[in-house]
């Protein structure tokens, strides 16, 4: 059955039936190439969706005061709740072995002057670890340091999209830019993968903030990173020990939910992992769906074929052909024509793919990209699909008796 | 050659029964030139496919070249055929995608024989009805009587015992049908055994013996001087 003779004879078929070849092929190559691209289409949007929620650090808690909103030991309600630099140092010293970093946070926004240029850009005033919790990476000079805590001192941090706003090509770092009524010197340059907002921030020393704005001691936010070692539960723990004993501090009662809040960024992780996994039942219903849009479309083209071919058969059983024969040859005449256009159509489906990259970035998918061994592993169920679907057919085809076979005209 | 005893065969249409064929027998011997007349409905096109295996009798027996043609399953009766068998149909049945050549070594094929010898044995046979030069055409290129010659070539190809003729004629003008007549009784002159439906008097009457038929039953068998085709042919 397999030898050279039969090969040629099926390749002798396959060029010389063209439209037939042509449609099982295209029909082959289309479905296949649909699932590649809707599946890595699919793979695209869940990256999207990483990049969304993976920018920061997941091991932080945010700490932000609020207002009271029960009448606790002598205070009235409503009472408005500040941090400052105890809270820090308190926290620091009773959760030391549990901390891998923390930083205040103190927002504001300022008019931001060089030369000719300006802007109005946030700045934060932060600790040196704040780097570590928003992933910051410095492109151009240093973050933010210990010594510069200390000595105060009127250094900025500009984000990528400042340096590009105010600077024109011109090398920032050493340079002065006003900030609100000060100088500050640039000591760095940073970029964020959290979007262009966040490159357009501009870090100062907290202690800098604190003097600028009258020797004050207070601070914003909290944010603390955890040692990723306690785990889940330790992080929950942790938080709520955290609470316990800044409410203690600021007289605040236990069961009073307004006073201070901390948002858990292990938390909200866990809930992001649960959307990704419903992206990826939804990517995977769409793959089956695909494949079974395919199979049908394949198994179609195959019926159609093996009808068209009743007379053929017909005339090859007068002439000797055995049903076997028959069979055989319709088989491998349609597996070799599924087998070739498949992976050419799966080929040009991760072709496309890889060339996309970022393209359709507006478009919420990053990167589409399929597993190169889901996508043979489809391709061979699409082949085998074909098969199976062209098998019934033919096998009636060369039941028939040749005289009905011959008569059908 | 060919030994038929009380062969039967009916069609169902539907929940109605055809009774087509009432009880033959007949008997051809080697070298025979033997036409099936009969008007349309007779029978004579049954009798045709059971005698070629492309169709089943009912009932009766059937020998052919001393093997009784009994139980066939579809693999059997595909060796038969072209072991024994050679087809002329009226629509020609060449496959329209393949060459002359191509067409005519197709039984070949089937026996297994190597490519190189089957495509010689085929120009062979193409040279003998006179279309050597055409092998290399596909049947949409050559006219009627042209693809009827290429389709005796295949039916000889395989070297049958028996040649059975389906209105060979059916389709051609006169002047083809007797050229085509011409060749089938040159091949029957060389000794092989043709039988060949027709309802057309004259082409019947250029074999050596009419079977008439009517409602199923031979009404008729006699042996008739056969009128050489070649006559007509210039």
């Amino acid at each position: 059955m397999f030898n050279r003779d039969t090969w040629k004879e099926i390749f002798d078929t396959i060029r010389k039936n063209k439209l037939r070849t042509f449609l099982t092929g295209f029909t082959m190559a289309i479905g296949i190439f649909i699932v590649v691209i809707l599946v890595g289409f699919t793979n695209g949007l869940q990256n999207t969706f990483e990049e969304f929620f993976g920018d920061d650090a997941t091991n932080t808690f945010f700490i932000f005061p609020g207002r009271t909103s029960m009448p606790y030991k002598g205070y009235k309600s409503n009472r408005s709740i500040r941090f400052d630099n105890s809270d820090l140092t308190d926290i620091k010293e009773n959760f030391e072995p549990l901390l891998q970093y923390i930083t205040p946070r103190i927002t504001r926004s300022n008019l931001v002057r060089y030369k000719g240029e300006s802007n109005n850009y946030t700045n934060r005033a932060v600790a040196p670890a704040h780097q570590f919790s928003e992933k910051t990476i410095i492109m151009k000079g240093r973050f933010i340091n210990e010594n510069d805590l200390k000595i105060k001192g009127k250094y900025a941090v500009i984000g990528r999209l400042v340096e590009q706003d105010l600077f024109n090509g011109e090398d920032p770092i050493g340079k002065y830019i006003t900030l609100g009524d000060s100088a500050f010197k640039v000591i760095g340059v940073f970029q964020d993968d959290g979007g262009d907002n966040e490159e357009r921030f501009i870090y100062i020393p907290y202690t800098t903030r604190q003097l600028i704005e009258k020797g004050t001691d207070r601070i914003e936010q909290i944010i603390i990173g955890f040692n990723p070692a306690i785990g889940y539960t330790g992080a929950m723990a942790l938080e709520k020990n955290i609470l316990k004993l800044l409410k203690d501090k600021k007289v605040i009662a236990r069961e009073d939910r307004s006073g201070i809040f901390i948002r858990n960024i292990a938390d909200e992780l866990k809930q992001n992992q649960q959307f990704a996994q419903v992206l990826g039942f939804i990517a995977l219903f769409f793959a089956i769906g695909t494949i079974i849009a395919g199979i049908i479309g394949v198994s179609n083209i195959m019926i159609f074929v093996v009808k068209e071919r009743t007379k053929e058969i017909g005339i090859r059983k007068a002439l000797g052909a055995t049903p076997r024969v028959v069979i055989s040859g319709i088989l491998l005449e349609a597996t070799t024509i599924t087998t070739l256009s498949g992976f050419s159509g799966m080929l040009a489906g991760v072709a496309i793919l890889q060339n996309l990259g970022d393209q359709l970035e507006d478009y919420f998918i990053t990167n589409p990209y399929i597993d190169i061994g889901f996508a043979i592993g489809a391709t061979l169920v699409l082949i085998v699909f074909g098969t199976v679907a062209g098998y019934v057919p033919a096998k009636r085809a060369a039941r028939i008796k040749p005289i009905v076979a011959l008569r059908d005209e | 050659m060919i030994e038929i005893k009380e062969l039967h065969k009916s069609y169902k249409m539907g929940s109605n029964s055809l009774h087509v064929l009432k009880g033959i027998n007949f008997s051809v011997k080697k070298g025979e030139l033997v036409a099936i007349m009969g008007s349309s409905g007779s029978g004579k096109s049954t009798l045709l496919n059971i005698l070629g295996m492309l169709d089943e009798a009912d009932e009766g027996t059937y020998i052919l070249d001393g093997v009784p043609i009994e139980d066939l399953n579809e693999t059997k009766a595909a060796e038969y055929r072209n072991k024994f068998l050679g087809f002329i149909f009226q629509s020609f049945n060449l496959i329209n995608y393949k060459s002359a050549k191509d067409n005519v070594a197709l039984p070949l094929f089937y026996q297994g024989m190597p490519r190189k010898e089957r495509n010689t044995m085929a120009l062979d046979y193409l040279e003998r009805v006179g279309l050597k030069p055409w092998a290399e055409h596909l049947p949409s290129e050559l006219s009627g009587g042209q693809k009827q010659r290429v389709a005796i070539a295949r039916a000889m190809a395989s070297q049958p015992k028996v040649l059975l003729a389906d209105e060979p004629t059916g389709a051609l003008d006169s002047k083809t049908s007797y050229e085509v007549m011409d060749l089938i009784q040159k091949i029957n002159d060389e000794g092989n055994t043709i039988l060949v439906v027709t309802h057309e008097k004259d082409i019947a009457h250029m074999c050596k013996r009419i079977v008439y038929l009517k409602d199923g039953v031979i009404v008729e068998d006699k042996k008739v001087n056969q009128v050489r085709a070649s006559s007509y042919v210039q």
